[in-house]
C-alpha cells in the first residue's frame, strides 16, 4: 500500500492536470449547455412552426445520436471537411450541445408548470413579453428547473471521463496512467472518489443555488439545509423534486 | 476548406459490419443490462425501505456513489480488475450495476406513491412483509414507474459506445476502424448516428405516449 501511495504522488502533477481538464470541460460545457438549453428551451415554445420546429430538430438530434458519436464527429470528420478545431474545444461543444438538448427539455417543462395564474397575472398588469419571462415567469421556472439541472450537471461530470478518446489528458487519462506505478484497484478508486467529490461538490453548489432561488421567491429556509446531502426541503415540508 | 466528400459507396460499405455490430453489441448489451438493471434496481429499492436503519445508510451511501462516478472508470476498473472475464460480459454488468442505481430511485418514487391506506390494509389483513411487497405495493408501483424505466433504457443503448474503453467492437468503434481504413471518417460516423437517432427516437416518442396514457388512465 506505502509503494501506492508514494506513486501516487510521483504522479500527482499528472492528475493535477487531469482534473484541471475535466473541471475546464465541466464548467465550459456546463455553461455551453446552460446557454443552449435556455435559448432552445424557449424557442421549443414559440407559436411559430419554423422557429418550434427548428427547435424541436435540433433537441432531438443532439438526444437521439449518442455523445460519443457527436465526440467523434467533431473530432474526426470536422478535420474532413476542412475544420480544424482543438480537442478542449470539441469536448466542450459536444458536451454542451448534447447536455444542452437534454436541458432544454427541462427549461420547457419548467416554464410550462408555472401555474396559468401568473401568466393571466403579467396579462393584468400589461408586462410586455419580455418583461412577462425575465421578471415573473422564469424567476419562478428557474427554482423549478434547478434539481433536474443538477442531475444533469452530474451526468455532464461524467461525460467528460470519455474526452481521452480525443486525445485529451483528463482525470481518467491521467489515473489510467497512474495504473503503470500502482495496483489497478489503487489507481481507480483515486480516479473513482476524485470524481465523486467534484460532483458532491457541484451537488451543495446547487442545492445552495436552489435554495437562494426559492428565498429570492419568498420560499425561503436557511441555508443551512443546503449543506445537507438530501434535496432542499421547502417550507411545507414536501422534498424537492429529485 | 475543402467542401463535402459525401460518398455513398462508402455508406453501403459501411452498413453491413455496422448493423452487425449494433446488433450484436449495442442491442445485447442494452437488453442484458436493462434486465440487470430492472431487477436489481427493485431490490435496491425494496431494500433501502425494509432494510435495518444501519444497512440502508450504507447502501443509500453505495447507490449515491455508483451514481456519482463515471461509468467509463467503473468498466475500466472492473475490466481490469477481472482481465479473465470477456469485456462484453464486464460490460453487461456493470451497466447493468450502473443503471440499477438509476432506476432504484424511480421505483423508490413508484412505492412513495402507493397510498398509505394500501399499507394501512396490508396490517389489517396481517399480512407477511413479503405479500405485503409482491401482492400489493410492486404491482400498484411498477404501473407508473414504466415510462422513466424505458427513458433509462434508451439513455443505456447511448451509453453503449463508452465500451470502446474496455476494447469492446461495438458500432462506433467498427465506424472509427472503417473510417481509419478508408481513410474518410465522414461516412462511417455519420451513419452511426443515424442509426442511433433511427433506433431511439421512435423508442422514446412510444414510451412519451405510453407515458400520457398511464397520466390519464390513473
Amino acid at each position: 500500500m506505502g509503494d501506492n501511495f508514494a506513486a501516487l504522488i510521483g504522479a500527482l502533477p499528472l492528475v493535477g492536470e487531469g482534473v484541471l481538464v475535466t473541471i475546464q470541460l465541466t464548467i465550459g460545457g456546463a455553461l455551453l449547455a446552460l446557454v443552449i438549453s435556455i435559448g432552445l428551451g424557449l424557442l421549443a415554445r414559440f407559436q411559430n412552426i419554423v422557429l418550434r420546429g427548428t427547435a424541436r430538430a435540433i433537441i432531438e438530434f443532439f438526444r437521439g445520436t449518442s455523445l460519443v458519436v457527436q465526440l467523434f464527429w467533431f473530432f474526426y470528420v470536422m478535420p474532413q471537411l476542412g475544420v480544424e478545431l482543438p480537442a478542449m474545444f470539441v469536448g466542450i461543444l459536444a458536451l454542451g450541445l448534447n447536455y444542452g438538448a437534454y436541458g432544454a427539455e427541462v427549461v420547457r417543462g419548467s416554464i410550462n408548470s408555472v401555474p396559468s395564474g401568473q401568466w393571466e397575472a403579467t396579462t393584468a398588469l400589461s408586462l410586455s413579453p419580455t418583461q412577462r419571462m425575465w421578471r415573473i415567469i422564469f424567476p419562478q421556472a428557474w427554482a423549478l428547473m434547478i434539481p433536474s439541472l443538477t442531475n444533469l450537471l452530474i451526468q455532464l461530470l461524467k461525460g467528460t471521463a470519455i474526452v481521452s478518446f480525443i486525445t485529451l489528458t483528463d482525470l481518467t487519462y491521467a489515473t489510467d496512467k497512474l495504473r503503470n506505478s500502482s495496483d489497478t484497484f489503487f489507481a481507480y478508486g483515486v480516479s473513482l472518489i476524485i470524481y465523486f467529490l467534484i460532483a458532491y461538490v457541484l451537488t451543495l453548489v446547487m442545492n445552495a443555488l436552489e435554495v437562494q432561488a426559492k428565498h429570492k421567491l419568498g420560499r425561503g429556509e436557511s441555508l443551512r439545509q443546503a449543506l445537507s446531502f438530501r434535496s432542499p426541503r421547502s417550507v411545507d415540508g414536501k422534498a424537492g423534486v429529485s | 476548406m475543402t467542401g463535402l466528400q459525401w460518398d455513398w459507396t462508402m455508406v453501403w460499405e459501411a452498413l453491413p459490419e455496422l448493423l452487425l455490430k449494433f446488433v450484436q453489441v449495442t442491442l445485447l448489451v442494452t437488453v442484458l443490462g436493462s434486465i440487470i438493471a430492472a431487477v436489481l434496481g427493485l431490490v435496491i429499492a425494496v431494500a433501502r425501505r425494509s432494510a435495518p436503519r444501519p444497512i440502508a445508510a450504507v447502501l443509500t451511501f453505495v447507490v449515491n456513489f455508483i451514481r456519482m462516478t463515471p461509468i467509463v472508470v467503473q468498466l475500466l476498473f472492473a475490466y481490469y480488475l477481472f482481465l479473465e472475464l470477456d469485456p462484453v460480459t464486464i460490460g453487461v454488468i456493470i451497466f447493468g450495476i450502473h443503471y440499477a442505481t438509476y432506476m432504484a430511485e424511480v421505483y423508490r418514487a413508484g412505492i412513495e406513491a402507493v397510498p398509505n391506506g394500501q399499507w394501512e390494509a396490508t396490517t389489517a389483513l396481517s399480512m407477511s412483509p413479503t405479500r405485503t411487497w409482491t401482492a400489493v405495493v410492486i404491482p400498484q408501483a411498477l404501473r407508473s414507474t414504466i415510462p422513466a424505466l424505458g427513458n433509462y433504457v434508451i439513455s443505456m443503448f447511448k451509453d453503449t459506445p463508452f465500451l470502446i474503453a474496455i476494447t469492446v467492437t461495438e458500432m462506433v468503434r467498427a465506424a472509427l476502424v472503417f473510417g481509419g481504413n478508408h481513410f474518410t471518417y465522414i461516412e462511417a460516423i455519420t451513419l452511426a448516428g443515424v442509426i442511433f437517432l433511427v433506433a431511439s427516437y421512435p423508442t422514446s416518442l412510444l414510451i412519451g405516449r405510453l407515458e400520457k396514457r398511464l397520466a390519464f388512465s390513473n
